[in-house]
């Protein structure tokens, strides 16, 4: 039914239903089936609503799963992306590792769109099955290491996620990150302007050590002993200068970020620079204004000198929202010295003829805050309170004797008409906070006014039972003062008034009166303690402290929402302390990388976290120049034994590669089995990956048998004697000005990328100076070619030989790869053409397998050529020899003597590659090459006929 | 990051609600009409509140509060920029930001929606972008859609979001190549009650509407631009340059943006253009009040001063005026007690002024707070700062474009003091 009438609905009506997403969730089949609709904005809106109810509906949801894992393949980035964006976001626990294969995948994406959609995806697996927590860190890794702006933000966003405790990850990008930063987009920059402030609190050393806490500013301006020269690390005067320029940004965010971080992290005499920017913030919309008032706030109480040149920016209009009235009071308070007192105060005059009353409380009690710091001025201060207390309203006057209370308390002798005022006040005031203040003041200080207080008392007594309760404490205090020092005229008074609080209803009230009333009445029970009951009560007390509700808010990150509520919010990485001693600052050295990591392929495997475990290629290969370097150096000339020595190294190191690449394969097979991810060899995990999605996107999508699925990988197998090798020249000696390059396929596996062959280029210096970096540049490569660069030579002296490895996937094509070859002084333009016999790897197979291969690929894909041996290569070593120097082909075991087979596959697609001889009399022999490439067949044959009859 | 957002109206019903992650119940919005109720008036509403489990973050625009619901630690700042970001797409997309509008096009709202966030993590917030992955709704594309049964959504995938420029769409085409600058300075100003000066600044910004064809790169420079200290850029500025040179040099964007904001706050580089004369008193113990308002133009380098609009809060003890203005009319609303004037022009012979008396609540003493007086104009054809444009040219396309400039002043937050 509702399928129906899900089909009846026009265009435009399914897309509100879809958008209204009302109780929509009993729809949900019909509407998960128009996942594959063409019309794009339907597909988006099954998009949408397939999120929003797939919680609810686990089963149903996973029947859109098959059409994201197309779209996961889809030469189209955007396409790419979209897809995993959706499937990322089904908040579905089953499809977990289906999700953590496609952000493996998408991490190591040609397009740096569809990483940073990987990078978004992190989050949202992590926030589904925390779990995969140690997978994700290493996705995070490697996309750290990313180059583009695109993906630096959001991968930060996962980091700080995910593992915002693993600071170590960020070392060897920091640098990177310094400079990318400007370009990256604003969003992400303040992301990763707040992780390089916690960063930096971790590595560098506090550049204002030498200025002993820093807290106050007579201390600041006295004491400035320079224990030891502070020299700040350049990686820190990096992040300063580079984040500098963002203070101009547009976005409110980014210019809070930069603040925060200058606060926490520049030299004082730098920090001035963000006022500015953050006074310019100050115009922006009243809740911008409201966030960044609160910083300013904390900011004033510690760099007050930091805005004093902007005070009238903080001047109140009458226009502000009440809470950015309050907050510009509270800056305006923190920004008041002895300079500048007379403008603020003249100010706040006018701010307390406002009409917004809660306003003008606030005024006063600034008033009162600016007057216990400022010494010169509390009489002013004192005198103005005093006349509020003439005002109208209620309010304010009440706002003003709580003020002035706490300010009298700091020098009563000269104030007693004051107090005296405000005793007259009593008959008038209400507000019952005011009214305990009064009392507190005139039980304090009963000395100073010992005629009025005993009045007060008399009064008090009268209204005692309709007084608010606060009220009545106080009463009762000022009893008992005014017992101790005055009991003549006070002691039925304060009889009274025990005796009316006995019997009150608050039990705080009671219990006071009790033991008021224990302490000051002697009778003969009476303990020890009435002896002291003066100097209970009469104690000098300390003058409350006016602070700001500001203070010490920095110790949280500014600018952050924990800041703002003074409370730790969840998720909230605490803003560390400077370390006493810098960390290495070495960890964030980055090593000069082969230019091939630029060009995102799927090596995986460098990244490892202190960078040096570089690819196994790179290091033997390294290996192989200084071993060479060595032992080509004692004895220059003999070239022939060099080259012999360079090629047992070069054998030596290759095997070893043989064993973990061996090993790897096995641990591969394990995988498969146990259904685990961890990975340790990421290339061929990768490759899992790829097989996976080959076999997921057919419609049974649920079946992990795929995991099982065999994987056509073999094992390599180097059997040629590196002595066969044909080099071939890459630039003459002439024309090379001196330099001379040579290559040979090397017949080596290229480890880094099995679609690559690998060529080996010798290069020989007959030059009379040296040649400095030499590398690879500019490769102009036909569509799906690829090279991977050998390292950077950086220097090649004058007569000296030196090898190097480089991987060039050619697609299975006889296409040359162009490229230049560059010297410190000259470009090159090179090219490598590989005969078709280099394209294959050799492939081990039973005579049984091989025929059985050999009988499905038959008819078009078979060739067979009659030829006439020549005379020296008419038995079977020989045949075997000159077939595998003309292609990479290994031998299949046979058992008549007559034939000779050979297998491979080629390089880039793995395409079988079958080859065999039969030997007839005279010399006449049948050769048969089946290959699925016709192209690759056809030239095959040519080139085996020319090696076997010449 | 941001969980949910939710959009509630001035009479506190949520109209519309968007999750990017599981969803959050409507009912954490009731902690959000608590503090609404606390708060005396709208704008008075904490923008951050924090709740047993969430927090949230409200912005208020166009009386309409878009609340989100975030679950932990994030630059507050972050959210509110990113709220009001989504306000001007909506103002971008619909003309007006009001219910009404959201309403009618929610499809849309959801589809903006749905793009701006990823997760909770802003992922495509320039207008050029969203506009090439979702077309904004027209009257003649609504018409056409709902014939054809074609959508808003854009059939080209969004290569913008690609490129080094993200925010200039590749292939844009125009018949007449313009560019038109509008440089437009508000004034900022507190006058106290003797007519002098408190405070005094001038916010400026340079809105560019560019049709330009291909990839134009332009360079903007300035007669004066040391006045330029303070300024925030749109991110197609090159920075460096302007470092360097003082030289405004990027690729704009296509379309209408700001290119650049900028703020002169010294006080000496600020004229004040109008100047008040007012003696406002109430007295003791009569019902009556006197009003007197007089305006007029001082340091406009000649121009006219324009559509100026004076407005005051009267005290909460007046019961009526009875005033004469001898030009434009006045407004009292006896029930909020404000007072507004419509003055219009001023002409420098002919000051305009408005005179009378007001009524008191009879019996009540005098109001001791005397009302500030806020006042609107605009000024034509010229920028208070002085700022002015040199040249504008143009690399990188062959053809001329048809350049412009425009300079204009207005009133910010003007009040005078009484």
């Amino acid at each position: 039914m509702l399928r129906l009438v899900w089909l009846h609905k026009t265009e435009n009506e399914r897309r509100v239903m879809i958008a209204r997403g009302k109780n929509a969730s009993d729809l949900f089949p019909a509407v998960v089936k128009n996942v594959a609709c063409k019309n794009i904005e339907v597909k988006k809106l099954v998009y949408v609503y397939l999120v929003r109810y797939a919680e609810e509906q686990q089963d149903l949801a996973l029947l859109s799963i098959s059409t994201f894992q197309r779209g996961l393949k889809d030469p189209n980035q955007l396409i790419r992306a979209s897809a995993l964006r959706v499937l990322s976001s089904i908040r579905v626990t089953i499809i977990v590792p289906i999700m953590m294969l496609a952000i493996k995948e998408a991490a190591s994406d040609m397009s740096p769109y569809v990483r940073k959609t990987a990078a978004h995806a992190i989050p949202k697996l992590y926030s589904l099955d925390p779990e995969q927590k140690d997978c994700l860190i290493e996705v995070i890794e490697k996309l750290l290491a990313d180059k583009t702006t695109l993906v630096a933000g959001s991968v930060v966003m996962a980091f700080e996620e995910v593992c915002p405790e693993r600071i170590d990850l960020i070392h060897k990008n920091y640098r990177k990150l310094c400079n990318l930063l400007i370009d990256v987009e604003e969003w992400g920059q303040v992301v990763i302007i707040n992780m390089l402030t916690r960063y930096a609190r971790t590595q560098f050393l506090n550049p204002n050590m030498n200025e002993g806490g820093g807290e106050k500013k007579k201390t600041e301006a006295t004491a400035i002993v320079r224990r030891k020269p502070y020299v700040m690390d350049p990686d820190h005067r990096l992040l300063l200068r580079n984040t500098k320029p963002l203070l101009q940004s547009r976005n409110a965010a980014v210019v809070m970020a930069v603040a925060q971080l200058y606060f926490h992290l520049a030299p004082k005499a730098e920090v001035g620079v963000i006022a500015k920017a953050l006074v310019r913030l100050m115009r922006s919309h009243s809740e911008v204004q409201y966030v960044v008032l609160q910083n300013v706030a904390t900011m004033s109480i510690k760099r007050r000198g930091m805005f004093e040149p902007y005070l009238k920016s903080f001047y109140i209009r009458s226009t502000d929202p009440t809470q950015i009235k309050v907050l510009k009071l509270e800056v305006l308070t923190n920004l008041a010295n002895e300079t500048n007192i007379s403008t603020i105060l003249r100010e706040f005059q006018t701010y307390i003829k406002s009409n917004d009353k809660d306003f003008v409380a606030a005024t006063i009690q600034a008033i009162g805050r600016c007057a216990t710091n400022i010494g010169e001025v509390r009489d002013t201060c004192l005198n103005g309170l005093v006349q509020l207390l003439s005002n109208r309203d209620e309010l304010v006057v009440a706002e003003s004797v709580v003020v002035i209370k706490k300010l009298l308390q700091m020098q009563p002798e000269q104030h007693s008409d004051i107090i005296k005022h405000m005793a007259k006040l009593t008959d008038n005031i209400q507000v019952p906070m005011a009214r305990a203040s009064i009392l507190w003041l005139i039980g304090e200080y009963c000395e100073h006014v010992p005629k009025i207080a005993p009045d007060v008392l008399r009064k008090m007594a009268k209204t005692f039972t309709n007084e608010e309760d606060i009220v009545k404490l106080q009463i009762i205090n000022l009893a008992a003062k005014l017992y101790l020092t005055n009991s003549k005229q006070t002691k039925l008074l304060t009889q009274y008034v025990l005796n009316l609080a006995k019997y009150d209803q608050n039990y705080d009230i009671r219990d006071r009166a009790r033991f008021i009333r224990q302490l000051i009445v002697p009778t003969d029970k009476s303990g020890a303690l009435s002896k002291y009951a003066k100097k209970l009560f009469l104690a000098l007390k300390p003058a409350p402290v006016l602070e700001s509700p500001f203070k010490d808010r920095d110790h949280f990150q500014l600018g952050s929402l924990s800041h703002l509520l003074n409370a730790k919010a969840g998720g909230y990485q605490v803003l560390p302390d400077w370390p006493e001693a810098a960390p290495d600052p070495s960890v964030r050295n980055v090593e000069v990388k082969e230019s091939v990591r630029a060009v995102e392929t799927v090596t995986a495997r460098d990244r490892g976290p202190l960078g040096a475990p570089q690819n196994q290629r790179g290091q033997s290969s390294g290996e192989d120049e200084k071993k060479s370097e060595k032992k080509s150096k004692p004895r220059i000339g003999s070239s022939e034994s060099e080259s012999e020595e360079d090629n047992d190294s070069e054998s030596e190191s290759s095997e070893s590669e043989e064993e973990s690449e061996e090993e790897s394969e096995e641990e591969i097979k394990k995988k498969k089995k146990t259904h685990t991810h961890t990975q340790r060899d990421k290339t061929h995990t990768f490759y899992i990956g790829v097989q996976m999605f080959a076999t997921i996107c057919k419609p049974a999508w649920l079946n992990m048998q795929f995991l099982l699925n065999p994987l056509p990988v073999s094992v390599p197998q180097t059997i040629v004697p590196s002595g066969n090798l044909k080099t071939y020249e890459l630039l003459h000696r002439i024309t090379g000005e001196g330099l001379s390059v040579e290559y040979c396929f090397s017949r080596q596996p290229f480890s880094p990328d099995p679609h690559m062959v690998a060529v080996k280029i010798q290069f020989t210096n007959s030059a009379t100076s040296e040649a400095k970096s030499l590398h690879v540049e500019d490769a102009k490569l036909q569509s799906g070619m690829r090279i991977k660069e050998f390292p950077e030579i950086e220097v090649l002296p004058a007569g000296e030989t030196v090898s190097v490895v480089m991987g060039i996937d050619f697609c299975d094509s006889t296409q040359a790869a162009n490229f230049q070859l560059c010297t410190h002084t000259r470009k090159f333009f090179v090219s490598i053409q590989p005969p078709v016999g280099e394209l294959m790897m050799p492939i081990f197979m039973t005579e049984n397998e091989f025929k059985k291969e050999q009988g499905q690929l038959m008819g078009m894909n078979e060739i067979t050529e009659k030829l006439t041996l020549e005379e020296k290569c008419q038995g079977e070593h020989a045949i075997v020899q000159r077939v595998t120097t003309a292609a990479n082909l290994s031998r299949v075991p046979c058992g008549s003597d007559k034939e000779c087979r050979f297998a491979g596959k080629t390089v880039t697609s793995g395409s079988l590659v079958l080859v065999s001889v039969v030997t007839k009399e005279n010399g006449a022999a049948q050769l048969t090459v089946n290959c699925e490439k016709m192209v690759i067949g056809t030239m095959l044959v040519k080139d085996i006929l020319q090696a076997l009859t010449q | 990051m941001i969980h949910s957002l939710f959009l509630v109206n001035s009479s506190g019903d949520i109209f519309l609600e968007k999750h990017w992650k599981s969803v959050v119940s409507r009912s954490v919005c009731d902690y959000f009409f608590e503090a609404q109720e606390r708060a005396s008036e709208p704008e008075n509403v904490p923008p951050v509140i924090p709740t047993p489990h969430h927090y949230l973050i409200s912005v208020l625009r166009h009386r309409i509060y878009f609340v989100a619901v975030i679950q932990s630690e994030v630059p507050p700042l972050f959210v509110i920029e990113f709220l009001h970001r989504v306000v001007d797409t909506f103002q971008d997309y619909f003309g007006v930001c009001t219910e009404a509008a959201i309403k009618d096009n929610v499809v849309v709202v959801y589809e903006l929606l749905e793009e701006m966030l990823d997760n909770g993590f802003p992922l495509a917030t320039e207008s050029n972008i969203l506009k090439e992955l979702i077309k904004p709704p027209t009257i003649l594309r609504t018409v056409v859609n709902t014939i054809t049964g074609s959508t808003n959504v854009g059939e080209q995938l969004p290569t913008g979001q690609l490129s080094v420029v993200p925010w200039r769409r590749t292939g844009v085409k125009y018949t007449n190549n313009e560019a038109y600058f509008d440089v437009v300075e508000e004034i900022d100003a507190i006058i106290d009650k003797s007519g002098s000066t408190i405070t005094a600044e001038i916010q400026g910004v340079i809105d560019a509407c560019v049709k330009l064809t291909g990839m134009p790169d332009l360079t903007l420079s300035f007669m004066n631009p040391r006045l330029l200290d303070d300024v925030s850029f749109h991110p197609c500025v090159r920075f460096k340059r302007w470092e360097a040179e003082r030289i405004l040099s990027f690729i704009p964007p296509d379309g209408n943006f700001r290119l650049l904001s900028y703020h002169v706050s010294s006080q000496n580089l600020v004229a004040i253009p109008v100047y008040v004369k007012h003696n406002i008193t109430f007295r003791e113990g009569s019902s009556q009040g006197r009003f007197e308002l007089t305006l007029g133009p001082k340091q406009t380098m000649g121009k006219g001063v324009e559509a100026v609009l004076v407005s005051s809060q009267l005290p909460r003890g007046v019961l009526n005026t009875n005033l004469n203005p001898t030009q434009g009319t006045y407004t009292f609303d006896p029930v909020t007690k404000l007072l507004s004037w419509d003055v219009g022009k001023i002409n420098p012979q002919k000051l305009p002024s408005l005179k009378g008396s007001m009524s008191l609540q009879a019996g009540a003493s005098k109001p001791d707070e005397n009302p500030t007086i806020n006042i609107q104009f605009k000024i034509q054809q010229s920028a208070l700062s002085g700022l002015k444009v040199n040249r504008l040219d143009m690399y990188g396309e062959k053809y001329k474009p048809f350049k412009g400039i425009k300079y204009m002043t207005k009133a910010g937050k003007f009040q005078v003091r009484t």
